[in-house]
């Protein structure tokens, strides 16, 4: 069964016909086309797919689309304003945050979330915030740094 | 003619990678990103046992379901695969036999992903059912089935390679110390999962696909061969590839299946493998157990090694025999030791096959040799770093395998690790349950004879400039994350002192791009970056010519800097790079170019068998030192800081660098304290990121990097690899440390709390009893 499902995508409004049992990664990477949030596991192990829900960061492999009912969704696409890269994404990719950058889309809207919250967290709530996502190039260290560089007190 | 801030020199800079934006912002399209309303399902049924003869497969009913489009199985494909060309053992859908539990068995197309599921359920298969082994003695013992009949006794390959008098230098040395050592067998697990999207054009007969492989060329040539396809109706594009660490350095059972797929359904195909499905796809780094022996004199010069290594390496045969070749080879090239003998053992058991994993075939045996020296230290009363210091080697020299060193900075990584982590001063003053270990590490940058030898150059890198004035880099070599497209945009610029953004780098289309070998053995910096600088050379060349005539002077009298073109000396004002570049094609239309490297015969290796392996242009060196504290109570193994120092030749780029160090340190970590698979009658049950246990950040220490510069004679502005180099040492760093810290010595990978728990309290019951001796005497 599907439903007519109002739903705000990256600032803008959306209404989609969407099955009952259609996962918020899926719809939002094959029906809305938004490949940005990444499947890197069998479910909810890894975070490449975190968005967020209501600016809560949120695995979207285990979240049913339905769920997101009249909620505002962000993806990493939505990052990107007026052409320019957000801090944390520059951080991201001057400090060499990313690597092979599967991880990378996850990580970043999981430090983001994390940002929104607490501006000026410490190492350990860094790496507490970004605990749920796995990278497997960087051994974190300049994850670490690119956050702490975002949130402006460099390493 | 000063040179502009604004264009500062390339060789040395720390720059962000060149497709980094497209990361960071979710632009950059993986293979499963390339869906489309037109693609088809591919889905891949598996063998449920470990060991068995098809008996039967049955297709007809899943082939009547509605939304299916084609059923395959072994019948598709009467030809073997596999990398090593002697070694060809596997088919891309089993014929007659399976071998491990998850080998495919048939695969199906249909039109989206529930009917594919529907269809495979579909399939009846029946399978009689083999004994099936699970470690190398079961399949090694006496009456055992064999996994292929033309290998007795379960032997893929036997090496035995001995180098000098072992036993005279064993026999003559103040203290020799034997140990075994048990590495548990790891994955790659790499953050993207396998896909690929193959499209058959049934009126063309052509087939395109993309796909997630480090070395794209393997996979086209497999694809012909098993399609018995001319290679030039089929073309291979690699978009953006999340990670592989050598688990896509050959081609892979599914990117086969899933061309036969497409074909049998006359169309595109999209198949995305599930985390679990990639796990069992494997390819990982064998369980290994390694017996090293080694002979020391009392000031701490090893006179000669024994080493046996034997690796349970799965079904079948992949890079098996160059796996067990490496262990042995570069036991050579890091010190000046007077006489090896090893022997090696692949083994074939009923488990998903085996293949290259970053450090491939050297990192067991290294834990062996580096845990070892520390114990010999100890009973000699010397200081790790002192026994790693009287064993050095003195380049330029070849080791007695006939491996060339050109270029050797690991004294200068033992210095910066010893200074920087304080090991001197804090060494023997750290409290209790805390402890500091070291050891070093080596790896080839780039395999000096490629697997697939065709006389060809061993890299090649196309250059085109045109009306534009943009310098475009073609080039074959796999980024994978490594950053290889930003490394070659650098060299180009560096050589031809051209801004960066007038660079842009085209990589992995056949159509398009020339072949490379592949992003395997650290190759690429060293062999492409040659490569890129003999093509930035000779487009320099043209447009120096080309500035010499607008500017009436020879050739060799223009200076060509920051991309304004002069004469030596001359009043005349400069030429900008834009004039010169459009006099140089009016002469003759768009400019190609090319630059070849290939490394040459005295670079290849000894004359024995299997004596290519491991013969490498240059060695990086690398030094560690690991701080952990133990938690006595749960066993558990905190590791507090790392000190690390790479010997890289030269860093083009320090940040990427400094990156590839630390995420080669950190998956040794891995191994050395929580990643290893496990299976269950043959069944993974590790295939999914909580059983298959990576540090997660939580885990995960601060890296402290020295990067050490040796400059080596023949390296692209005298680099060297270094993203495997740092893997190895880590381990045995690790259990060096947590021997400094509870006095026990560990033999076994990884140090899980379990293991570490039971071997703690063996220790302190043994303590107390030595006390209770004590106080009773």
């Amino acid at each position: 069964m599907k439903k007519i499902v109002p739903m705000t995508v990256n600032g803008r409004a959306r209404e989609d016909a969407i099955s009952g049992n259609i996962l918020l990664v899926d719809y939002l990477r094959e029906t809305i086309g938004l490949t940005g949030a990444k499947k890197g596991c069998d479910g909810g192990e890894c975070g490449a797919c975190t968005v967020l829900v209501n600016g809560k960061p949120r695995l979207s492999c285990i979240t049913l689309a339905v769920s997101c009912e009249a909620s505002d969704v962000e993806t990493i696409e939505g990052q990107v304003r007026n052409g320019r890269i957000s801090s944390l994404q520059r951080a991201f990719h001057e400090k060499l945050g990313s690597q092979c950058g599967y991880c990378t889309p996850g990580m970043i809207m999981a430090a983001e979330a994390l940002l929104r919250k607490n501006p000026k967290p410490t190492e350990e709530e860094i790496r507490l915030g970004l605990s749920g996502n796995l990278c497997r190039c960087t051994g974190y260290v300049k994850i670490i740094e690119a956050v702490q560089t975002a949130a402006g007190e460099s390493a | 003619m000063t040179r502009d801030a604004k264009m500062p020199r390339m060789a040395g800079a720390r720059l962000p990678l060149i497709d980094g934006v497209e990361k960071v912002s979710g632009r950059a399209k993986y293979t499963a990103d390339l869906n489309s309303q037109d693609t088809m399902t591919g889905r891949i049924l598996r063998s449920p046992v470990s060991h068995g003869e098809i008996v039967s497969i049955d297709v007809s009913a899943a082939e009547k379901l509605p939304g299916v489009v084609a059923v395959i199985t072994g019948d598709a494909c009467a030809h073997t695969f596999g990398v090593i060309p002697i070694a060809m053992n596997e088919y891309p859908l089993a014929r007659g036999r399976v071998r491990y539990r998850g080998e495919p068995v048939a695969a199906v197309a249909a039109v989206d992903p529930l009917t594919a599921e529907r269809a495979l359920n579909l399939i009846k298969l029946e399978i009689r059912e083999l004994p099936a082994y699970y470690t190398s003695d079961a399949a090694r013992a006496p009456g055992a089935t064999l996994l292929h009949e033309d290998k007795s006794g379960n032997l893929e390959r036997e090496v035995h390679h001995t180098f000098g008098d072992t036993d005279a230098l064993i026999a003559k040395a103040d203290l020799v110390m034997e140990e075994e050592f048990d590495c548990a067998e790891v994955n790659h697990a790499q953050m993207e999962p396998h896909a690929i999207l193959a499209d058959f054009d049934a009126e063309a007969g052509q087939l395109t696909v993309h796909t997630v492989s480090q070395v794209p060329f393997y996979v086209h040539l497999s694809l012909a061969r098993a399609m018995e396809m001319d290679p030039s109706k089929i073309r291979v594009i690699k978009p953006f590839v999340g990670g592989g660490f050598g688990s896509r350095t050959e081609t892979l059972n599914f990117e086969i299946v899933a061309g036969l797929l497409a074909r049998a359904a006359r169309g595109k195909v999209m198949m995305r493998l599930t985390r679990e499905e990639t796990l069992i796809t494997h390819r990982g780094r064998p369980q290994t157990s390694v017996r090293m022996k080694i002979g020391m004199s009392k000031s701490g010069k090893i006179s000669a090694v024994e080493c046996e290594t034997v690796q349970a390496g799965g079904a079948y045969a992949g890079y098996g025999l160059v796996t067990i070749l490496y262990a042995g080879a570069l036991l050579h090239g890091i010190y000046d030791v007077e006489a090896v003998k090893y022997d090696g053992y692949r083994v074939y058991t009923n488990l998903p096959p085996c293949g290259a994993m970053r450090g491939h075939g050297t990192v067991d045996v290294r834990h062996g040799f580096e845990c070892l020296l520390d114990r010999m230290a100890r009973k000699l009363e010397l200081c790790p770093f002192a026994v790693r210091w009287a064993n050095l080697l003195t380049a330029p020299t070849r080791t007695l395998n006939e491996l060339m060193v050109n270029s050797y900075g690991l004294q200068a990584c033992l210095d910066a690790v010893e200074k920087a982590s304080g090991w001197q001063k804090r060494k023997d003053t750290l409290p209790p349950g805390r402890g500091l270990g070291m050891a070093c590490s080596h790896y080839v940058s780039g395999a000096a004879k490629p697997v697939h030898w065709t006389g060809e150059p061993h890299a090649v890198v196309a250059l085109k400039l045109d009306f534009d004035g943009g310098v475009t880099a073609l080039t074959g070599a796999a980024d994978i994350g490594q950053g290889s497209s930003t490394m070659i945009a650098m060299v180009v610029a560096e050589t031809m002192d051209i801004s960066l953004d007038r660079i842009r780098v085209v990589a992995n289309d056949s159509a398009i791009t020339p072949k490379d070998n592949g992003s395997y053995s650290s190759r690429v910096t060293f062999m492409v970056g040659n490569a890129a600088i003999e093509a930035a050379k000779a487009l320099r060349e043209k447009l120096v010519v080309a500035a010499a005539e607008k500017l009436d002077a020879a050739p060799e009298d223009i200076e060509c800097e920051a991309e304004t073109f002069s004469v030596k000396g001359g009043e005349q004002s400069a030429l900008p790079f834009h004039d010169v570049a459009i006099a140089a094609l009016a002469k003759e239309g768009t400019i190609n170019v090319k630059g070849t490297f290939s490394c040459p015969p005295e670079a290849q290796g000894g004359r024995h068998r299997g004596g290519a392996v491991g013969s490498t242009m240059g060695f990086s060196y690398a030094a560690q030192v690991v701080e952990v504290s133990v938690d006595p109570e749960l066993a558990t193994i905190k590791v507090e800081k790392v000190w690390a120092a790479l010997d890289c030749g030269f860093a083009i780029n320090p940040l990427s660098v400094e990156g590839q160090i630390q995420g080669s340190v950190w998956m040794g970590m891995g191994q050395a304290l929580c990643e290893e698979t496990h299976y269950e009658d043959g069944m993974p049950v590790h295939a999914n990121f909580l059983d298959y246990r990576m540090p997660t950040i939580m885990d995960s220490p601060d890296i402290d990097v020295a990067i050490i510069e040796s400059n080596d004679p023949l390296g692209p502005l005298g680099a060297k690899e270094a993203g495997e180099g740092a893997l190895s040492g880590f381990p045995p760093a690790l259990v060096n440390a947590v021997a400094d810290a509870v006095g026990v010595d560990f033999n076994m990978l990884p140090l899980t709390a379990d293991k570490v728990q039971a071997a703690l309290a063996k220790y302190q019951r043994a303590q107390e009893q030595k006390q209770l001796r004590r106080q009773a005497s």
